[in-house]
């Protein structure tokens, strides 16, 4: 029944900054979920993160916890991981943080496919700064830096992330808390880059520019928008057209991952 | 035993200094005249177990370094110019956070890409001031090849032992170098390792000073879980807006350093007791002025050298004291005059400061500095 | 058995989301405040407790 949260979330941390209704604390529910099924020792556990709302998360959890820099948690954590390669690695953020200012540490950090789990929310907006537009803000949408409407084309996360390199690819959303944990487990327990993204809501810097009258408006989206993988073998292009597939997306278990190749370079240097 | 002894180039050296002080952990990004850093530390730490990565770009490079320290590792980058600016987000997250690392900055000319493969003393103002916020740094400059391996072993040391970002810069000029080096036996040179702390991991705070100017700092993947963040924190390590907090973790982060001067200071002088002009000069620079302080006594001037190999923090003492004694300060550096700033700040008005440099990808020369010091007396 | 809903009234902010996603009516707002007036009509889906993203309700089995 009622879960323990609480073991996992430092004391006195509680109520978190996040606005009402936001999306990132059901995530970080789904986090708590999926580190305590795979029982993972948080002594020897890392959660890594850049700047943005997404970023504070660590900050809660009970773990060894490293709030870095704008974007470039993945580079942080690509440290973490490859000094000590034992520890578990999960690294969480948002679409701005992780896409734009941090794309580059992203997209590399799929490429040498090292172990690590990465949580990326996107709510389509730069929501700690009050709403401009992020890589992920759909065309034509209203953010406070796209009073006429959004011009940008967007990044699909997730196909970024598989044409990239990474090796384990599922999309998830705010609105469908029980697929977050079952993902995040299969992201952890999948030896290389796993990419989770968790389409997620900002009611207030995204949702009220863009006709979301109200947290729950932006809740409904996400359960209406979001078709499963196995549904969507079913469905036309047509039936799809304004939604977004969840999921394992992708996976590979065929290539090496980085650490483990940097095994072989040690023994190489050491002549066995 | 005869000591082991190799001819070495200035970035080989580097590498060999790293590996002394038990450096396994390089983050880099390849660039122009530091690679060789690079190289040498790719073939070398995987044999000592170390980890060895190149990144996508400067600022993972240096990401890398301070997530690989925070697992307990001694962490280095080597880079140039462009790389130090790009790298200055993240030097200063190493100062607030107050995570270990040595950064070496092999300088050429700039700004911009500049002379890639020429001489520059230009980044000397960058290595304290260039990343934003207030902040102490320490910054070491050899002049030669044995002294770049020792000075990367005290760069270590000094970010071990006072938990920040080390940086150690040396011109292209001597980076390229081949000079003979003896390799000191272990244990010859002192080597420090950060503190790991005492109390139960249930009390661990990262940034309790109430022991010491320094807190100890816990190894993730230990029995310690903490949280780390470049906002402003209070001792437990989470953020706080307090005034009284941030100031006081402010203060301290710079103290550290400034009432440490005398643990972290090095310079070398050169026939300045009875000095009317002395030169001021570091690095390459520092070796056409040693050969000018012999010709200028040759010639019955009484010329003395004063060479900082800490640079930062500024040898203010020795600096003032000289401008005292002196009649004049010639500061040579290859730049358009940086550190002559801090000497006139220093020297009062004591003594005539004058500045020699140049940014052509030419060094320095004797010659120059000789007619400079003439120019003044 | 029936459900006790534990309300953390320090953590709730509002959101309605609870309220909204219940299937069986338990809960309503009290302006600001998520209140569980009907706990005996509980089916303990557990949606409230998923979906609250402030850690603020809570199904126990009583």
């Amino acid at each position: 029944m009622a879960y323990d949260y609480e073991k996992s979330i430092r004391p006195g941390k509680l109520p978190h900054i996040w606005c009402p209704g936001c999306g990132h604390g059901i995530v970080m529910k789904g986090l708590i979920r999926a580190m305590d099924t795979c029982e993972l020792d948080r002594k020897n556990t890392a959660i890594v993160s850049g700047i943005g709302c997404a970023s504070r998360l660590p900050g809660y959890l009970d773990a060894c916890t490293l709030h870095t820099a704008h974007g470039r948690a993945a580079a942080f954590a690509t440290g973490v991981k490859m000094a000590k390669p034992q520890m578990n690695v999960i690294c969480v953020g948002g679409d701005g943080d992780g896409t734009a200012i941090g794309g580059n540490h992203f997209i590399h950090a799929c490429r040498r496919n090292i172990d690590m789990t990465y949580v990326l929310m996107n709510n389509y907006i730069y929501g700690m700064t009050g709403g401009q537009f992020s890589p992920c803000t759909p065309t034509g949408d209203l953010a406070s830096t796209t009073p006429y409407g959004n011009p940008d084309p967007i990044f699909d996360i997730s196909k970024l992330a598989i044409g990239a390199g990474a090796t384990f690819v599922a999309r998830t959303t705010a609105a469908h808390p029980r697929e977050i944990d079952k993902l995040i487990v299969k992201g952890i327990q999948h030896k290389g880059m796993a990419i989770i993204e968790v389409i997620d809501d900002c009611p207030t810097t995204y949702g009220r520019r863009n006709k979301f009258r109200s947290v729950i408006d932006m809740m409904k989206r996400l359960k209406t928008e979001a078709v499963s993988v196995k549904a969507a073998a079913k469905m036309t292009a047509e039936q799809l057209e304004g939604k977004f597939l969840t999921g394992v997306l992708f996976q590979d278990t065929e290539k090496p991952e980085y650490t483990v190749q940097y095994a072989n370079v040690i023994k190489k240097a050491q002549g066995a | 035993m005869a000591k082991k002894v190799a001819l070495l180039q200035g970035n080989e050296a580097c590498a060999q200094g790293a590996l002394y002080a038990g450096c396994k952990f390089f983050g880099g990004y390849p660039i122009t005249p530091s690679t060789e850093v690079a190289e040498v530390l790719s073939v070398e730490l995987p044999k000592v177990g170390g980890k060895f990565i190149q990144m996508e770009d400067e600022i993972a490079a240096m990401a890398s370094v301070i997530g690989a320290s925070l697992t307990g590792a001694k962490a280095i980058t080597a880079t140039s110019g462009p790389g130090v600016s790009l790298k200055q987000e993240l030097i200063g997250y190493a100062c607030i956070a107050e995570v270990p690392c040595v950064i070496i900055n092999v300088m050429r000319g700039g700004p911009s890409t500049g002379m890639p493969t020429g001489p520059g003393q230009s980044d000397v103002m960058q290595a304290m001031w260039g990343t934003h916020g207030d902040h102490a740094a320490i910054a070491l400059v050899p002049d030669s090849c044995q002294e770049i391996f020792s000075e990367t072993v005290r760069a270590f040391n000094l970010a071990e032992k006072y938990r920040m970002p080390v940086q150690v810069l040396y011109d292209e000029i001597v980076g390229h170098m081949r000079e003979r080096i003896e390799f000191p036996e272990p244990g010859e040179l002192e080597v420090i390792d950060r503190e790991a702390p005492s109390v139960s991991p249930e009390d661990y705070k990262p940034y309790d000073s109430t022991k010491g100017q320094v807190p100890p700092l816990a190894a993730f993947g230990s029995d310690y879980k903490y949280h780390v963040t470049g906002l402003n924190k209070a001792d437990d390590g989470f953020p706080t807006t307090k005034a009284s907090l941030v100031d006081a973790e402010e203060r301290r982060q710079i103290d550290k350093v400034m009432d440490n001067i005398a643990d972290i200071e090095s310079y070398e002088e050169y026939l300045t007791e009875d000095a009317d002009v002395v030169i001021w000069a570091y690095g390459s620079t520092s070796r056409s002025a040693r050969y000018a302080v012999n010709e200028l006594r040759k010639e019955g001037i009484k010329a003395g050298l004063f060479r900082p190999i800490t640079l930062w923090p500024f040898p203010a003492k020795r600096t003032a004291e000289l401008a005292e004694q002196a009649k004049a300060i010639v500061v040579a550096e290859m730049n358009l005059g940086q550190m002559v700033l801090e000497v006139e700040r220093v020297a009062k008005g004591n003594c005539v400061v004058v500045h020699e440099g140049r940014v052509d990808g030419d060094p320095l020369n004797p010659g120059q500095i000789m007619d400079k010091v003439k120019e003044v007396l | 058995m029936s459900a006790r809903l534990e309300i953390i009234e320090r953590n709730c902010k509002g959101c309605s989301i609870c309220v909204e996603f219940c299937p069986k009516d338990v809960l309503e707002m009290d302006v600001f405040l998520v209140t569980a007036p009907r706990p005996e009509d509980c089916i303990k889906c557990m949606q409230c407790e998923l979906l609250c993203p402030d850690f603020a309700i809570k199904v126990h089995d009583e």
